[in-house]
């Protein structure tokens, strides 16, 4: 039977980079369709994920999944005679996960705070993120991949928060390099592959972030 | 697998320990369950999960692991003897953890906010919420488990594990608020799968009575006030 693979995704979203790059790394071929989430919702998104109406929605064969880690699990299951993203060994796949998860609760949420809010509520919100970043080097150490030799799951799981890093440094004024100079050389590396060479550009998401700020008067 | 090489760090009420503790029945695990008596968090708490500090803590051998859910996956992968706990079907496992998040990220939280509303107007809109959650889990149960008992089938699987964990409190916040949630004539699937997983052998000795949890809200919030003098 034919694969009929579909992405419903919004291009400076780093959950919707998730899904891109696993896709890529598996070399799925597949239809990537826009969602434009500042103009409003499309009838195939609502209808595909009526629940959460979230972007990235992957429809494999008219059969929709949706939640970024969600995506990138099922598509190294249904696609597993291809290169593995998760480690095979329990107990690794459980630190991938553990990490996966607080790059969600923490970083983003963080992230999130810095480029939207001021004063002291940014301040603390640079705190927590830089902390948050300090862990996640340390959780690198001296691998060249969150996977180790591998680039997989973790490194899928971060790297869309790479093309942010501009966004964050200069709403926040601060410097991720000064502090993580071993996860900006981590990200460099990443940068290197196929894959994630095709995520859009630093400057390109903190445009548009400008953009969204003056449309909607937030500036 | 020596029982000492099987580790819980935990705390009976705790829904998520609860969650990790049916994990191991499920698969038929011994091990030792170490209480946490927090007043302060202990050594072996702060020491094994120093990014969120918080229990449930897996040990197994020498290796911590944290987050329930993540545990209770671990435990799956780990022990391949015993009963499947997530499906084997890639599409039904994203399916589980769909609505495991949903539980998580959204369901849940709906019941704390209603557990503490005030306010009559802001107790009725709060479960209305959470209402239509259960609306919306009815739904999954009648996809997931395809006419069989549980949403993992004839045997408790994920989505039974980390939503029924919570079954303790759901009964809390019927009788605190005076509701009733676990509606028979309206989320029938749901009220049924609730008896049935609350006496399942792997379950019935981990979930704490609702009048238990009823009397350790009680103690902690006692406790809350007396500092706060």
């Amino acid at each position: 039977m034919a694969e009929e693979v579909v992405l419903l995704d919004f291009w400076p979203s780093m959950f919707g980079m998730r899904a891109r790059l696993a896709l890529a790394e598996k070399g799925i071929q597949y239809e990537y369709k826009e969602e434009d989430l500042v103009g409003g919702k499309s009838q195939l998104l609502l209808k595909m994920n009526p629940v959460q109406k979230k972007i990235p929605v992957l429809i494999h064969n008219g059969i929709p999944v949706s939640e970024s880690l969600i995506i990138v699990q099922y598509i190294d299951e249904a696609w597993s005679e291809r290169y593995q993203l998760l480690p095979s060994d329990p107990y690794q796949r459980a630190q991938a996960r553990f990490w996966a998860d607080f790059i969600d609760k923490k970083v983003w949420t963080s992230g999130h705070q810095v480029r939207s809010s001021k004063g002291a509520e940014q301040e603390a919100a640079k705190v927590e993120f830089m902390d948050s970043l300090k862990l996640l080097e340390g959780e690198l150490g001296d691998k060249p991949y969150f996977g180790g030799q591998n680039f997989g799951f973790l490194d899928i799981a971060f790297i869309p928060f790479y093309g942010w890093f501009h966004t964050y440094e200069t709403f926040g004024n601060f410097s991720i390099e000064a502090s993580c100079p071993k996860l900006i050389a981590w990200a460099k590396r990443c940068m290197e592959r196929e894959s994630v060479k095709t995520l859009p550009q630093q400057h390109e998401i903190y445009d548009f972030v400008l953009h969204v700020n003056k449309m909607f008067g937030l500036d | 697998m020596a029982k000492s090489d099987v580790k819980l760090l935990g705390f009976w009420p705790s829904s998520y320990v609860n969650r990790v503790q049916i994990a191991l029945n499920v698969k038929s695990i011994d091990y030792e369950f170490v209480e946490e008596r927090f007043r302060p968090k202990s050594e072996l708490l702060l020491s094994s999960n120093p990014v969120h500090k918080k229990i449930p803590v897996f040990f197994h051998g020498d290796k911590p692991i944290c987050e329930s859910l993540v545990i209770v996956q671990y435990i799956d992968e780990e022990w391949t003897n015993g009963p499947s706990i997530l499906p084997s079907d890639p599409y039904d496992r994203a399916v589980a953890r769909f609505w495991v998040a949903y539980v998580d990220e959204k369901w849940f939280p709906s019941l704390g906010e209603l557990r503490s509303a005030q306010g009559e107007e802001a107790k009725a809109a709060l479960i209305e919420k959470v209402v239509e959650g259960l609306a919306l889990l009815e739904e999954a149960f009648v996809e997931c488990s395809k006419g069989k008992a549980y949403f993992g089938g004839d045997s408790i699987g994920y989505l039974d594990i980390a939503f029924g964990s919570f079954l303790g409190w759901l009964k809390v916040v019927e009788i605190v608020a005076d509701v009733k949630l676990l509606d028979e004539a309206k989320i029938p699937g749901l009220a049924q799968w609730a008896v049935r997983f609350s006496s399942n052998d792997a379950v019935k000795d981990v979930l704490p009575e609702p009048e238990k949890l009823i009397e350790f809200v009680k103690i902690i919030e006692a406790r809350i006030k007396a500092a706060a003098k």
